[in-house]
C-alpha cells in the first residue's frame, strides 16, 4: 500500500512539474492520434456520406463491412500494418516500420471505418429529412453532400471526438508498428504498458492520469457540443 | 412587399397540362387518371379531405414524383421535373440548421448571386415576410408560423414562376394562418402562379381562383371558385362543401 502511495505522489509531482519526458510522450501521442484522425476525416467522412446517399450495387454489403470494421481489434490492425511495412512486405522499401508515421497509418486504418460508419448513419438520417427539399431546389449530388455535412456538423463533431478517444486509448496497433522505442515511438499507452512491466509505477500512473483526464475532456467536449446544438436548434 | 421583388417574367412554360395522370405505388392506386390545366397567374386550390391525394398531386406537378400513367407536361412539351423556376413549400417546413438569414442565403447561393449582393436581398426577403428581427436566430427555434413564413421567404428567393404550397397553414393558429395568407396574396400579386392544397373550405374560398376537388385519388370536380362553391355539380363536392363526412 505504501508503495502505491509513493507512486501516486511521484506521479502527481511528474504531472505538476511538467516532466520533460512526460511532456515528450504526451506530445507524441497527441501528434500521432490527431494526424490519424485528420486522415480518417478526409477518407472516412466523404465516403460515409456517399454511402448514405448514393445508390449502387453492393452498397448494403459495403455498409455491413464498414460497420463490422468499426470493431477491428487494434492488435490485428497493428499486425496487418506490420506485415505491410516490414522489410519483406509490399511497402517495406519505404522504411516506415518503427516510425511515428507507421503509427499514424495503423491508427488511421483503425479509425477511418469508425468515422465512415458514424457519418453514414448521421447522413442517412439527415437525407431522410432533407431529400425532398434538396431535390426540390434541384441541387447537384455534390452540393447535397456538402449541405448535409454542414447540417450534421455538430453530430459529426462528436463522431470525430469518438474517433480521437479511440485512437488515444488504443495500445495494440501502435505497440506493434511503433516498437515502443524511447524518444522515437513511445506514446502514452505503450509507455504505461512498458513501465508497469518494469515496475516503474510512477511514470505509468502519471501517464494514466493524463490519459483519463484527456478522456474526460474529450467526452465533455462531445457532450457540450451536443448540448449547444440542442439548445440552439442547430 | 416592395417593387424590387416583382417577378420580371411569367413562365412561358405554363400552362402545366395533365392528361390522364395516374400514380400507382405498391399495387395501390393513389391517383387515378387526372386531367387538368394549370394556367399562368392566379391561385389554383387543390381541395379535398385527408388522404385524397393532394400532396401527391403537388409533388407530381413539381416533378418530385413521376406519374405511372398519363402525361404531365409543360406547354413546351417537357415533362414536369424539379427546377429552380418552381418552388415547393411543405406542410412541415424543412429548414436548415442555420440562422434565419443563412436559410435564405442558401437559396441565393444556389442561384449564383454574387456574394456582395446577397445580404441586401436576404434583408429584403426577411422584411417582406416580417422576419427581420429574427435574422440572426437559429431557424429551428422559431414558432410554427414563423418557420412557415421563412419557408415562404426561401421559396420566394428563387423568384419562381410557379409555387406549390402543400397545406401551408395546416398546423397554424388563426393569426399565423392569416399572416401566411397575406403573404401568399402578395406573392401571387407579383406574378407568381400559386398552387395550394388545403382541406379548409374557408381558406379555399378566400384564396382560390380555381378549384381542383380531389376525392379518393380522383379529380371529382374542377372549375372557377364561385361556380364550385355555389353550384357544385357532383354529389361528393356538394357533400364536402356541406361539411358532411365522405366515407364512400
Amino acid at each position: 500500500m505504501d508503495e502505491f502511495a509513493r507512486a501516486f505522489t511521484t506521479a502527481a509531482a511528474l504531472v505538476a512539474g511538467a516532466d520533460p519526458e512526460l511532456i515528450e510522450i504526451i506530445g507524441r501521442s497527441l501528434l500521432v492520434s490527431l494526424s490519424a484522425v485528420a486522415i480518417a476525416i478526409v477518407l472516412g467522412m466523404p465516403s460515409g456520406a456517399v454511402l448514405a446517399i448514393a445508390r449502387f450495387p453492393g452498397r448494403k454489403v459495403l455498409i455491413v463491412i464498414v460497420n463490422a470494421l468499426m470493431g477491428l481489434p487494434p492488435v490485428v490492425v497493428g499486425l496487418a500494418t506490420y506485415l505491410m511495412l516490414s522489410r519483406a512486405g509490399p511497402l517495406g522499401g519505404l522504411g516506415l516500420l518503427f516510425t511515428p508515421t507507421a503509427m499514424v497509418i495503423a491508427q488511421a486504418i483503425l479509425i477511418t471505418p469508425i468515422l465512415c460508419a458514424l457519418t453514414r448513419q448521421v447522413m442517412e438520417d439527415l437525407w431522410t429529412e432533407y431529400a425532398e427539399q434538396l431535390q426540390s431546389f434541384d441541387v447537384t449530388l455534390g452540393a447535397a453532400l456538402m449541405t448535409l455535412l454542414w447540417e450534421g456538423r455538430f453530430t459529426l463533431g462528436t463522431a470525430v471526438l469518438a474517433g480521437l478517444g479511440r485512437a488515444l486509448a488504443e495500445v495494440g496497433a501502435v505497440l506493434i508498428v511503433g516498437g515502443n522505442i524511447a524518444h522515437a515511438t513511445r506514446v502514452m499507452t505503450t509507455t504505461i504498458a512498458l513501465e508497469t512491466a518494469r515496475g516503474n509505477l510512477a511514470l505509468a500512473l502519471a501517464l494514466g492520469m493524463i490519459l483519463v483526464a484527456l478522456a474526460i475532456a474529450i467526452n465533455a467536449a462531445a457532450y457540450l457540443t451536443r448540448d449547444y446544438a440542442m439548445r440552439h436548434g442547430r | 412587399m416592395d417593387a424590387r421583388l416583382v417577378n420580371p417574367c411569367r413562365d412561358p412554360r405554363l400552362p402545366l397540362r395533365a392528361v390522364g395522370v395516374g400514380l400507382v405505388i405498391g399495387g395501390r392506386t393513389l391517383l387515378d387518371s387526372l386531367s387538368f390545366d394549370i394556367s399562368a397567374g392566379g391561385t389554383t386550390v387543390v381541395l379535398g379531405p385527408n388522404g385524397a391525394g393532394k400532396s401527391l398531386l403537388l409533388k407530381l406537378c413539381h416533378g418530385l414524383l413521376k406519374p405511372t400513367s398519363g402525361k404531365l407536361c409543360w406547354a413546351d412539351g417537357t415533362p414536369s421535373a424539379p427546377s429552380r423556376r418552381q418552388a415547393l413549400v411543405c406542410q412541415r417546413p424543412v429548414l436548415f440548421r442555420r440562422t434565419v438569414a443563412a436559410n435564405v442565403d442558401y437559396v441565393l447561393r444556389l442561384l449564383d448571386m454574387p456574394r456582395d449582393a446577397r445580404p441586401r436581398r436576404v434583408a429584403e426577403l426577411l422584411a417582406s415576410t416580417g422576419l427581420s428581427a429574427y435574422a440572426r436566430h437559429p431557424a429551428r427555434v422559431l414558432s410554427g408560423g414563423e418557420q412557415q413564413r421563412l419557408a415562404l421567404a426561401r421559396a420566394w428567393a428563387l423568384q419562381p414562376d410557379i409555387m406549390f404550397l402543400d397545406e401551408p397553414t395546416a398546423n397554424l393558429d388563426p393569426a399565423a394562418t392569416r399572416a401566411i395568407e397575406v403573404l401568399i396574396g402578395a406573392i401571387r400579386a407579383l406574378g407568381t402562379t400559386v398552387v395550394l392544397s388545403t382541406h379548409d373550405l374557408a381558406q379555399a374560398q378566400r384564396l382560390a381562383d380555381r378549384v381542383l376537388f380531389l376525392h379518393r385519388g380522383r379529380l371529382v370536380e374542377q372549375g372557377p371558385t364561385d361556380a364550385f362553391f355555389c353550384t357544385p355539380k357532383t354529389r361528393e363536392a356538394a357533400a364536402f362543401i356541406g361539411g358532411e363526412l365522405l366515407w364512400q
